[in-house]
């Protein structure tokens, strides 16, 4: 009864589940071939800080391809506002609360420009994203020029991408960060209380909801994953600055996708533009706050990598746009429009950057990484694909 | 009775949360006309799925028989080559292809590798023939009449051998004049030997053509009724169908003194600038409050485009004239402006422009209106399902919950879907564009029912339709457009159906 269960759901679910099983792949092939190298603290806990600019791109990609569109131009559009931001601090002196909000602003102006031409002249996004991607290519070369790489010599702002949450003074456990065992708990908790609370809700309308013993396995499966990541962080250092900031913006891009009536909005667009034009809803409008949102994301990409690398590079935000797309339709988005949730990113994210920083570890050369990058991208699109058609 | 052509025995089918075959049996004799009816859910869609193969042999329990062989299909292609053509409720032709490229799509006439076009041509041509469809094989399927595109839908099923042609609702979106073409048709092919399932809410059309005629009700066989026994009549099918008798399909309503006018509009000029012509010309009309406004006319006539143009013109077309809500002149730049305003409209196109396919139920019942379950933004899930629940119960949407996706549910249920969407939003002026189309006796009452409700509670309707008899059945007053003008104006006791078609067709 359990197995059919099981069976049942994960072939009802594929398409959810599969990311899931395709990290767990991957991490576990790393971990054989580096002979435990890939999982251990530090790596994990660098992996995580890496994972951060990505994630943050492939929550508002998510978006983008939601409502039918692409945007390729946010890898070097991160680059470029890094370039800015160092430039800012370094070279005009500006503090850094006056530094991150302004880039901020000019990453969201910057989607809104790549948005104009698509939402009013109804330009291939494909087409108008790419203009921006040379063009912002252009823009980072032209500032870094002069002085090729910018090094940045703020602490505040380098904290960002290298620090770690201070510990509260209780040392109970020796050697473990105490206030990240805290927040794992806190964050297991908190998940368990709400899925039992939402299936109560469920089973009060009648809805569908998962077999009982499946549900209690999936509890169980996932406070068992945060449990042990959190257990391994603090073992460490405990929770990065970047993995804050990388929460915080799935959390809030959660909340807004699933329970805002902008979040219904987008989804609509994407689900039937024409539908949701002739309900009242704003199609051009979406289409700039997706963009916008997109640009805004891309500028605290930007601020994330510069402040791991503590400067800023001729070439930064190379390809990032490749692993943000790959990792939202790793994540579950759809080539078709209106399917894809942004909490999935991250997971299409980790995937993305297990990659590279396992290659790394592996010492394969950067030319078979491109190689593999890339067939799993069209690997990720091809099961969408495969996957939608059997449910339909 | 002949011998059966087809039997199906005890099919049972289901979905999650829905059985929608229950131990079917069905029994079709060769070369009749065999009309399957039913409510809308009935399964009469999902039954002829089963037989062609949409849903695989290992998904449905029963038996098939076709000529006596039991048949086992993994997909369509094997019902293709058993002989098995149906055409879907909607269109399944390539707009931008041509007619031969939609003809011989899948089943090209090849010479080697290549496909041989001169044959294709002529072949093409020979099968439009065959369905009495004069049009040039070359133009694109885009350019023709919805008519004609069904014409070619069967011209393309012609093109292979078949035993057993299945029609299902081909005439819902079709104009009398067509659908009298294609009930024509399918006479003939009759006379030819070819095997015919048709399955039709319009119950006129079903006695005047079918040998027999099997209702479905619930997932389960009622009756099998034979016409050459007399036993094929209006009040025994909608008594089988429904369950109950029906007297008056049309609802009497006490016709009240109407309110002021809610809606004018004067000297209405569109221009569609995709096409290159102008398309609504010095169109007048008004609504008044609780007043139900006919707009009758051909298909093609301009009253899809009138509706639109008004609603906030989401097309683009280039418009002159003046537009008056209660009095006040007012444009609506898109359709947002048109339902702060007060108007909704109900689209005749349900997928293509009224529904969100993969989404819920109650999510889109609640899109056009979300701000009323909201707090600041943030939408109140529990109200949201409430008011979901209140539509499914009021318009008695066949649904195992408001969670199901709306590509799950029968044609006529994602019909009433719309109707909630936009009842929901609460309107002054309500635009009903085809507003009975694919949906069945009984839900057609309750909707005519609760039109009447609706405006003697003050709202203002306009009813665009091609069904003159609901025209005629329901208005209060009759406009009459035809070629992007209003050719008449008729109060409805002057509105008479010869007088309604002479200014359609003028
Ligand atoms: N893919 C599906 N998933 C779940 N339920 C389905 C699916 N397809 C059909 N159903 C359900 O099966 C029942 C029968 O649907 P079907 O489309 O056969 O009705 P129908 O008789 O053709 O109705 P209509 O006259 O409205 O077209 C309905 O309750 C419908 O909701
Ligand atoms: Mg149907």
């Amino acid at each position: 009864m359990f197995f059919q269960n099981l069976q049942k759901v994960l072939r009802q679910n594929i398409r959810e589940y599969g990311m899931y099983i395709a990290l767990f792949v991957i991490m576990l092939i790393f971990a054989i071939t580096t002979k435990g190298t890939f999982v251990s603290a530090r790596n994990l806990s660098n992996l995580l800080n890496q994972t951060g600019y990505i994630a943050v791109l492939a929550v508002g990609m998510t978006l983008v391809i939601v409502v039918r569109h692409i945007d390729l131009s946010v890898g070097f559009l991160a680059g470029f506002i890094g370039a800015v931001a160092a430039i800012a601090l370094a070279k005009w002196g500006m503090p850094v609360y006056v530094v991150i909000p302004l880039v901020l602003v000019i990453g969201a102006i910057a989607g809104l420009i790549t948005a104009f031409p698509v939402a009013q002249l109804g330009i291939p996004s494909f087409v108008a994203s790419l203009a921006g991607w040379l063009i912002y290519r252009g823009f980072l070369q032209l500032v870094t020029a002069g002085t090729g790489t910018i090094i940045i010599a703020d602490k505040a702002f380098n904290a960002i991408g290298n620090d770690f949450i201070p510990d509260i003074p209780i040392k109970i456990l020796p050697n473990m960060h105490f206030l990240t065992l805290l927040v794992g708990v806190a964050a297991i908790v908190l998940f368990v209380l709400s899925e039992i609370s939402r299936r109560q809700k469920q089973e009060v309308y009648s809805f569908e909801v998962l077999p009982k013993d499946i549900f209690i396995l999936k509890l169980i499966f996932i406070s068992a994953l945060v449990g042990a990541i959190t257990w391994v962080l603090s073992s460490y250092n405990g929770i990065s600055w970047t993995v804050v900031i990388m929460l915080a913006v799935v959390g809030i891009y959660h909340f807004i996708t699933t329970q805002t009536v902008l979040g219904r909005h987008i989804y609509a667009v994407g689900g039937n533009p024409d539908a949701a034009e002739l309900s009242g809803i704003s199609v051009k409008r979406i289409i700039y706050v997706v963009f916008g949102s997109m640009g805004m994301l891309s500028a605290l990409s930007g601020i994330l990598f510069a402040s791991r690398l503590q400067s800023a590079t001729t070439t930064a935000g190379t390809l990032f746009e490749l692993d943000a797309i790959a990792a939202a339709y790793v994540g579950g988005v759809s080539a078709a429009g209106g399917v894809g949730r942004v909490a999935g990113s991250i997971i299409g994210a980790l995937v993305m950057t297990s990659l590279t920083s396992g290659m790394n570890l592996m010492n394969v050369d950067i030319s078979y990484q491109y190689i593999v990058r890339g067939a799993v991208l069209a690997a990720a699109v091809i099961f969408d694909v495969a996957t939608r058609r059997a449910s339909k | 009775m002949s011998t059966p052509i087809l039997e199906m025995k005890n099919i049972t089918k289901e979905f999650p949360g829905v059985k929608a075959l229950n131990n079917v049996s069905f029994r079709v004799a060769q070369g009749e006309i065999h009309c399957l009816v039913g409510e809308n859910g009935a399964g009469k869609s999902t039954l002829m799925k089963v037989l062609s193969g949409v849903y695989p042999y290992g998904t449905y329990s029963g038996d098939i028989l076709l000529g006596g062989a039991v048949q086992r299909y993994r997909g369509i292609r094997d019902s293709e080559h058993a002989g098995v053509a149906i055409i879907y409720q909607e269109l399944a032709l390539i707009p931008e292809l041509t007619v031969y490229e939609n003809i011989f799509l899948g089943n090209e006439i090849r010479n080697g590798p290549l496909v041989n076009w001169n044959e294709t041509i002529k072949r093409a041509g020979e099968m439009l023939d065959k369905v009495r469809l004069k049009v040039n094989p070359a133009a694109k399927i885009k350019d023709l009449g919805v008519g004609k595109q069904q014409l070619v839908e069967i011209a393309k099923a012609l093109s292979r051998d078949i035993k057993l042609l299945i029609l299902d609702e081909p005439t819902a979106a079709l104009n009398e004049d067509d659908s009298a073409n294609l009930l024509n048709l399918l006479r003939e092919l009759r006379e030819n030997g070819v095997t015919c399932i048709l399955i039709s809410h319009k119950l006129k059309e079903v006695i005047e053509i079918a040998d027999s005629v099997t209702v479905l009700r619930d997932g389960q066989t009622i009756c099998t009724l034979d016409a050459h026994k007399g036993e094929v009549f209006e009040g025994a099918l909608i008594k089988h169908m429904v369950g109950r008798e029906i007297d008056n399909i049309y609802p009497k309503r006490e016709h009240k003194e109407p309110g002021e006018v809610v809606l004018e509009v004067r000297g209405w000029n569109a221009y569609d600038p995709g096409l290159g012509r102008t398309i609504l010309r010095d169109v007048s009309m008004y609504v008044r409050r609780g007043e139900i406004v006919g707009v009758a006319g051909l298909m093609g006539s301009g009253r899809t485009e009138l509706a639109m143009s008004i609603f906030g013109n989401p097309l683009g077309y280039q418009i002159k004239g003046e537009l008056l809500m209660k009095g006040k002149p007012q444009t609506f730049r898109e359709p947002q402006d048109a339902i702060r305003a007060g108007v909704a409209y109900v689209t005749e196109d349900r997928k293509g422009n009224g529904l969100i396919l993969i989404q819920d139920v109650k999510e889109n019942i609640t899109l056009a209106n979300l701000h009323a379950i909201a707090h600041r933004g943030v939408i109140d899930s529990n109200a949201e399902i409430k008011i979901a629940n209140e539509y499914k119960v009021s318009l008695n949407i066949k649904t195992p919950s408001v969670e199901q996706r709306v590509s799950n549910l029968s044609g006529g249920n994602q019909q009433k879907v719309c109707l909630g969407k936009w009842l929901f939003v609460k309107p002054d002026l309500l635009i009903l564009d085809e507003p009975t189309r694919g949906i069945d006796v009984g839900a057609k009452f309750e909707i005519y029912t609760l039109m009447n409700r609706l405006v003697d509670q003050g709202m203002s309707i306009i009813m665009i339709s091609s069904e003159l008899p609901e025209v005629l059945g329901m208005s209060d007053r009759v406009y009459i457009v035809s070629s992007g003008r209003i050719t008449g104006e008729l109060p409805i006791a002057e509105a008479t159906p010869e007088k309604v078609m002479r200014l359609a067709t003028n």
